[in-house]
């Protein structure tokens, strides 16, 4: 049917938050929001081209056993699909067919780690950057201020000045492959979300940045704006009973921060695709 | 020859992982070193070309940006000493598992059988290290002997051309054909107990005799001689009754008949504790309940399961894993938790995990005495324990939501790692009940998940055992989340399509046990033992049939079925294997290779063990209350009080777990303004559309128990009922849990006080019984370990008797749930509850060297009247904040909710309701149970004071803007004066850095 907005969640190997992100989808307006295995798609009987928006959710592919999504990218890079092309040339399609891609998380290492993010010049399948592990050395679920840059091209945090998100996360520092990597980073507004104090400044200041991140950056988009990535958890905020003082904080609005990443999405897609 | 693969960071990468070794090298054993780097080893023993090799090396096995990698040749440099840890034959190397999978995907090649990867980590140590130091530093902190190994290479040895010698390992001794012996059982009762003894079969004399009698029997000879089986016993069926009959799956302590004499000398006998007490409880608060009883499925499946609305039904079970965790913290732990994930996946056709829990008792990390032989530090096992049920929760997407850490000197003998899981199911499926199941004659059995080795050999008798000089290694598993989760997801999928009748899981005992256990429904199997799938070859049949390998789930799958379930599993990247059939024959029947290996009697099997008989005396200790001075400063001993390990905040443990996976959770484990206070139980929302809730607390005082056990029972159901309704948890649908961890309470020449520990078991069991009945709260699951001493030459260690009594039940709106932070200036602070002179075995009385007397006792029926108006008045939006008074009293409390809320409190303690007159540092510390702090906004007041009229409920102060705790005594002079921030520091302080 047209006039459908339709996105996926791919899951298996380790993802946790597949039926999260999918609810997401669907409260920020998706007519579809598929769990997909990734099994289906190797068996050939999905297709990433009948979706408009490709989430990658967070967990742990292959338990980060060879470093967060490591082993997960092996796979999508190199797994076979039966009778068609294979996941990395869909994914590669995707993309230039101009559509959407957000990883939460394992999914933000998965897309860093295939060389989706931030691929500079458009240059997909090219590692430039890389996350590790958090400074601190641990694994920590803490919530986090986040500074949105509003010259972004980001489609997902159109319109907004600042978030506040729970990180769940050991291996979250963001670290790019060198100078020139960084300089174009900050050049071309690719971080569009950094870890901020409560007053939406930019800091390296454990714990408010929780990993010891470059530049505090918690989040990274492509040049085009329709790739993106963040550590922080968008779909652990969708209604005010998810924030960590919803008891205490009596004007909190009803639908949750995270939601509107999602619905900035949608309604790109309705504008730009459909 | 095999390949090594080495990767390490590059040059001006920060290396976090050495940097914490080396800061916990000096806090912790007081090496200071200048550096520590770390470089992973990937050992490839498997024929793969040198382009692949590279390949392999710098794809999935490094990160370019970050880190370099270097094959057969060392990258190691800088260092004077070099540590390489690898794991010893046969352990679970779940990274190694993986990177042989990430080859094979890059060569689009399986590897062949015996092919393998296996890693390893060196430690490059810098400033003053010699040889000496390096061993201490391996044994002691970076590697467990019992699954590790190392070498060590000072600078001087290195050789720069090929770096650490290869070692490759290889399970040995695979090419040993597959034997069954039969033992020969007409023999004395020394040579019985021998068998027993040597076999690691923890059988004991009466039940050797009676398998004896069995193999005897003619007839049983006649049967056996039709499958060409000798007289005796096969190794096979020695080991399949060893496993059903141990104490960890017969619970033959709480089966046992017990001959009690109470402290007056009155007589009684009790036909089984489990039965009388446990059972009998859940019987009654049923019938009580008549048409409200939310209870679908108790005690008989490997989950409890209760209602959580018409649609849906929740399940809930919690384990220990204590004895694994004595030896191995990390990998026991882990196992720990995914084991009793596999618990709710294998109740009824298999619940959707929803949370977990954890508790621990560990004794202090800073413990600074001598240990006995093969003891860990308990700061190892702190370290291990919360590092393993961190992988094992956080890898397999289950939110951690609730848990606690109790400490007790004592469990440094054994520490106790209790992990639960719940899970939420459809209330039918495909028009049938989800949570029953039944295998069927000529359903298949299907064992689906990972492979069988010898790891967890002898699990279940061990565990039923106490620590000795020879525990097994073996016992020792290491779980393996992303193989379970995989399994997960594919059995969920066949749970929709209906392909299989019954499943459960392979926990302790293995195959024996869940095969043996299915095989009641029909009345028989036929299981080919051959047909299983090995990690490695050379295992004997016996050591298949009990093998405590992880990640494994059996499964009854109808015939029409079984081709689309093997497809499905292949399609799903998981094995599964059919292993033959259930029966009717009235025989639990293994083959190997087309031949009989066991065959014995369902009935005997599991209906044979002979009841064991207890004595049980219970005495009056004769305790005193202790005379003493109050201090003079109650504020400063307040700022002791919050900094003792028992109430000290536990944030640094709290925030490994990840506790809001799956969107659900409502209540944290953390609360108030700046997200750092305690909060007394979980509220989980685990239907992401609609704002019914699930609640989920515990309780637990195992110190009580060293002046009564019946009263640390009563203490731990008020305790876990409390903090349940502190949140908004409805006390009219809600479900219990036992978990009992005693100490030996069989009468022997090594236990001579067994008699009175197994009245303290009594007593305990009593009051389980009293107060389930009186609270109107069923018991749905359980579970006892009952063997958890030290016992080496002459040193024993026996920790107190715990019981955790965790709770589950469900809000219906989880928007009216209340936290336990105060919330504005004004608000007015009320004291619900009675405050008595029960200080006995309370943390005060610690704190000043005393046990005492008076342990806290409940009055169940004002509790509840209590709890039922708490209920009321969350439904009526009346309590700005609630929290529970446990640990430390009313002192602890006040001081939690004002620094967690951010303002202060002023508080008259002349208002606190008492029975009798009580001097105030007294009044402030006494443990007296069923009470509860809230605040309330001013325009509520009338409501909520009329809505608690006649109950014990007093104004005892307000939330003031001045950030300070204010309390004052009998002449209005102030006894406390202290900033939230200074108590706040106080609380945080001990275990920051843990």
């Amino acid at each position: 049917m047209a006039g459908q907005v339709k996105a996926v969640v791919i899951a298996g190997n380790g993802t946790n938050c597949e039926r999260e992100v999918a609810f997401a989808c669907r409260l920020a307006g998706a007519e579809v929001a598929d769990i997909v295995h990734i099994a289906e798609f190797l068996a050939g009987r999905v297709r990433l081209e009948d979706y408009h928006f490709l989430n990658l959710a967070g967990g742990f592919l292959d338990g980060d056993d060879l470093g967060s999504a490591k082993a997960g990218a092996n796979r999508l890079l190199h797994a076979p699909v039966a009778g068609g092309p294979s996941m990395a040339e869909q994914i590669r399609r995707f993309v230039e067919d101009g559509k959407l891609i957000m990883g939460v998380c394992n999914g933000f290492q998965l897309m860093v780690k295939m060389g989706l993010l931030p691929a500079l010049d458009g240059n997909l399948m090219q590692q430039s950057a890389t996350l590790t592990f958090n400074d601190s050395g641990r694994f920590e679920d803490r919530w986090t201020y986040l500074a949105v840059d509003g010259a972004s091209p980001c489609v997902y945090t159109r319109g907004l000045d600042g978030l506040y998100l729970p990180v769940r996360h050991g291996e979250g520092k963001f670290v790019p492959a060198s100078d020139e990597v960084l300089a174009r980073i900050e050049a071309e507004h690719l971080a569009p979300l950094r870890y901020a104090d409560e007053q939406l400044r930019p800091t390296m200041d454990y714990p408010l940045n929780p990993n010891g991140s470059t530049r505090a950056i918690a989040g990274v988009c492509d040049p085009t704006g329709r790739l993106f990535g963040l550590m922080p958890h968008p779909e652990a905020y969708l209604h005010r009973t998810h924030h960590p003082r919803w008891t205490r904080e009596e004007d909190l609005p009803e639908e949750g921060m995270g939601l509107w990443l999602y619905r900035n999405a949608v309604q790109f897609i309705r504008e730009n695709i459909l | 020859m095999p390949w090594r693969i080495v990767v390490g960071l590059k040059d001006g990468v920060r290396d976090a992982r050495g940097e914490r070794i080396r800061e916990e090298l000096k806090r912790h054993l007081g090496i200071s070193l200048e550096a520590v780097r770390t470089i992973d080893v990937y050992t490839v023993d498997a024929d793969l070309s040198e382009e692949e090799v590279l390949a392999a090396a710098r794809g999935p096995l490094s990160d370019p940006v970050i880190q370099e990698t270097a094959v057969n040749r060392p990258l190691a440099r800088d260092f004077d000493v070099l540590i390489e840890v690898g794991f010893r034959p046969g352990v679970t190397d779940n990274v190694g598992r993986t990177a042989k999978e990430a080859i094979q995907y890059l060569t689009g090649r399986p590897f062949r059988e015996g092919e393998g990867v296996y890693t390893s980590t060196q430690y490059l140590l810098k400033g003053a290290v010699d040889r000496q130091l390096a061993e201490r530093i391996a044994a002691d902190f970076l590697a467990n002997g019992l699954i590790q190994r190392w070498d060590i290479c000072t600078a001087a040895e290195f050789d720069p051309e090929r770096g650490v010698p290869v070692h490759v390992p290889r399970v040995g001794g695979t090419d040993a054909e597959p034997t069954v012996r039969t033992i020969d059982l007409a023999v004395g009762d020394e040579e019985l107990l021998r068998i027993s003894r040597e076999g690691m079969l923890a059988l004991n004399l009466e039940e050797m005799k009676r398998i004896q009698a069995y193999a005897g029997d003619p007839e049983v000879r006649r049967q056996r001689a039709r499958f060409g089986l000798e007289a005796g016993l096969t190794d096979v069926e020695l080991e399949a009754l060893a496993q059903t009959w141990s104490e960890h799956c017969k619970h033959k302590i709480f089966s046992a008949r017990i001959e009690y004499v109470d402290e007056k000398g009155q007589r009684e006998v009790i036909d089984s504790l489990f039965k009388t007490y446990i059972v009998g409880a859940t019987r009654r608060v049923r019938e009580n309940l008549g048409e409200r009883d939310f209870c679908l499925s108790v005690f008989k499946d490997n989950a409890g399961v209760i209602r959580f609305n018409d649609d849906w039904s929740l399940c809930f079970k919690v384990e220990t894993h204590n004895s694994p965790s004595a030896l191995d913290p990390y990998g026991g732990a882990l196992t720990g938790i995914v084991g009793v994930n596999r618990d709710g996946a294998g109740t009824g056709l298999g619940a959707r995990l929803i949370f977990n829990t954890d508790v621990f008792c560990f004794a202090s990390p800073f413990y600074d005495k001598p240990l006995p032989a093969r003891l860990l530090h308990p700061r190892r096992i702190f370290e291990g324990v919360v590092e393993g049920v961190e992988h094992g929760g956080n890898k397999s997407g289950i939110p951690t939501v609730n848990g606690s850490i109790v400490f007790d000197d004592r469990f440094a003998g054994k520490p106790l790692v209790y992990c639960g899981t719940a899970g939420i199911m459809p209330a039918e499926l495909n028009g049938k009940p989800t949570h029953e199941k039944k295998a069927e004659v000529g359903d298949h059995i299907v064992m689906v998940g990972g492979r069988i080795g010898k790891d967890g050999i002898h699990g279940a008798t061990f565990s039923s055992e106490e620590l000795h000089e020879d525990s097994p290694v073996t016992a020792v598993q290491i779980g393996d989340p992303i193989t379970q989760r995989k399994m997960f997801d594919f059995l969920a999928v066949a749970r929709e399509r209906g392909l299989y009748h019954s499943i459960t899981d392979n926990g302790a005992g293995g195959l024996s046990s869940s095969v043996g256990e299915m095989a009641e429904d029909t009345g028989g199997c036929e299981l080919h033992l051959d047909r299983a799938p090995l990690k490695y070859p050379g295992l004997q049949p016996w050591e298949i049939l009990i093998s405590e390998a992880q990640e494994r789930m059996t499964l009854a799958v109808p015939p029409e079925h079984l081709q689309a379930f093997l497809t499905l599993a292949r399609e799903m990247d998981v094995e599964a294997t059919d292993l033959g059939t259930f029966t009717d024959s009235g025989y639990f029947h293994c083959l190997y290779r087309g031949r009989t290996v066991a065959c014995l009697s369902m009935e005997f099997l599991h209906e044979g063990v002979p009841q064991m008989v207890l004595p049980a005396r219970w005495e009056e200790k004769g305790h005193s209350e202790p005379q003493f001075e109050p201090p003079e400063d109650l504020g400063q001993t307040l700022v002791e009080m919050l900094g003792r390990l028992n109430i000290c905040s536990k944030e640094t443990v709290v925030r490994r777990y990840d506790h809001e996976v799956q969107a659900g959770t409502v209540v944290k484990p953390l609360t108030g303004i700046a997200n750092d206070g305690p909060s007394d139980a979980a509220v989980f929302r685990p239907l992401l559309d609609s704002f019914e809730g699930v609640v989920v607390s515990h309780g637990i005082c195992p110190r009580y128990s060293d002046i009564d056990t019946y009263h640390m029972m009563a203490c731990a159901i008020d305790e876990g009922l409390r903090n349940y309704v502190a949140v908004g948890g409805d006390i009219r649908h809600v479900a219990g849990l036992d978990n009992f961890c005693w100490c030996d309470p069989v009468l022997s020449d090594k236990t001579p006080d067994g008699a009175y520990k197994a009245a303290q078991l009594v007593r305990a069991n009593k009051a389980l019984y009293d107060y389930c009945v009186a609270f109107g709260v069923p018991l749905i699951s359980g579970k006892d370990s009952m063997k958890n001493d030290y016992q080496i030459g002459d040193t024993k260690i026996s920790i107190p008797p715990t019981v955790l009594f965790s709770v589950i039940g469900r809000m219906d709106d989880v928007r009216k749930a209340v936290t336990m932070d105060v919330k504005r200036p004004g608000h007015l602070l009320y004291l619900l509850g009675i405050t008595r002179n029960e200080l006995g075995a309370s943390e005060y009385y610690d704190h000043l060297g005393f046990l005492g007397a008076n342990v806290p006792r409940v009055d169940a029926k004002a509790a509840l009247e209590l709890y039922l108006r708490v209920n009321r008045a969350v439904g009526e939006g009346l309590l700005a904040s609630c929290h529970d008074l446990s640990d430390g009293g009313l002192g602890v409390a006040l001081a939690e909710k004002a620094f967690a809320g951010g303002f202060g409190l002023r508080v008259d303690l002349t208002a606190v309701r008492v029975d009798a007159p009580l001097r105030e540092d007294l009044l402030l510390f006494s443990e007296s149970q069923s009470r509860l702090l809230v605040t309330v906004a001013p325009d509520k007041r009338n409501a909520f004071e009329s809505l608690f009229a006649g109950c014990d409920c007093a104004l005892i102060g307000e939330v003031t803007e001045s950030a300070d705790l204010v309390l004052s005594g009998r002449n209005g002079e102030i006894l406390v004066n202290k900033t939230i921030h200074e108590l706040k520091e106080a609380w945080q302080a001990p275990l920051r850095e843990l």
